[in-house]
């Protein structure tokens, strides 16, 4: 299954859930802002969500504070 | 004396706030963020880096310490910008935004008409915005009028260190608005922060003139003290300018 992140397509076994990929990337959710097609997941209702099977063509943008004016 | 900066009502001491962008090192911009004594800090919502996630800005900055002031940079239309504003807001950091609407690589200058668009849903959403806008008096009182809790016009381009182009207008919004004005943008030296504030600016933001000048801790502390003479002078009050000279020295009982 593929699913986009950040723009990239990634290939995934199917029943991937939304905790496995951010394993799977070595990504610490408490360190990013995940938007899951288009909706913003709230850091305080993450765990709510970690058990969410992606699917076929869903995007996930992965965001952080970074420099900027 | 208190001299405090309100902001929404937030109380700030220092009126320069500072950009965290294009530092050589983390190192120089912790320094320089602490040169300057710096209180709110500008940030940018980006894609991590999936390849080389790298070092997180956050790990450099006490947030114990510095209130974040994310940005909206980036966007090109109110629709990009209200999405950029959820989600620095989601980071669970800070609830206010300087909103840019952005549409043009090669001047950087806003999207009024956007801004405000955006501007208007962000403020019915509970966001503190803090518009980057023009140097129109105008379109500074419709951002006002809107619900912004400053406006933030440009002296110049950004990053273009050419100072103000225009301090008349920069005055007019000044005089006319019941919010703190911040100039940003355009900032080059000490001498553009210090006129900011004699014009009677609340605050200032700047980023590039620090962050690129050889030494950006030295230049971070140089700005922090322009922004307080151009302060104090402010509050002291200026002489008016004269046509033609007016002697220092007693004009009567000169020796003959």
């Amino acid at each position: 299954m593929r699913v986009i992140v950040n723009g990239q397509d990634k290939e995934l076994p199917t029943g991937t859930t939304l905790g496995g990929l951010m394993e799977l990337l070595k990504v610490d959710p408490r360190r990013v802002v995940v938007e899951y097609n288009r909706e913003i997941i709230n850091r305080s209702s993450w765990d709510e969500h970690i058990s969410r099977e992606l699917k076929e063509g869903d995007t996930l943008e992965l965001v952080q504070l970074v420099g900027g004016g | 004396m208190s001299d405090k900066l309100i902001i929404a009502g937030r109380e700030f001491t220092n009126r320069l706030m500072v950009g965290t962008g294009k530092y050589a090192t983390m190192d120089l911009m912790k320094q320089s963020l602490e040169a300057a004594e710096a209180e709110i800090v500008t940030v940018a919502v980006r894609r991590m880096n999936l390849d080389e996630p790298g070092e997180s800005l956050l790990e450099h900055i006490d947030l114990s310490r510095y209130t974040l002031l994310p940005n909206t940079a980036g966007a090109a239309t109110a629709e990009e910008a209200i999405r950029l504003a959820r989600l620095a807001r989601a980071a669970g950091l800070s609830d206010l935004i300087k909103l840019e609407v952005i549409p043009d690589p090669a001047t950087l200058l806003p999207d009024v008409v956007g801004t405000l668009e955006a501007a208007r849903i962000l403020i019915k959403e509970g966001f503190t915005v803090l518009p980057y806008t023009t140097d129109d008096p105008i379109i500074a009182a419709k951002l006002e009028d809107a619900g912004a809790a400053t406006v933030m016009p440009l002296a110049s381009y950004i990053g273009s260190g050419r100072g103000f182009s225009d301090p008349a207008r920069i005055s007019l919004i000044i005089e006319r608005a019941g919010v703190p004005v911040v100039v940003d943008a355009g900032l080059g030296v000490p001498s553009d922060a210090a006129m900011a504030m004699e014009l009677g600016a609340s605050a200032v933001l700047i980023n590039t003139a620090i962050a690129r000048a050889e030494n950006p801790p030295l230049m971070a502390e140089a700005m922090k003290l322009g922004v307080r003479a151009g302060r104090m002078a402010f509050k002291a009050g200026r002489i008016p300018k004269l046509e033609q000279a007016s002697a220092s020295s007693p004009t009567g009982g000169i020796v003959k």
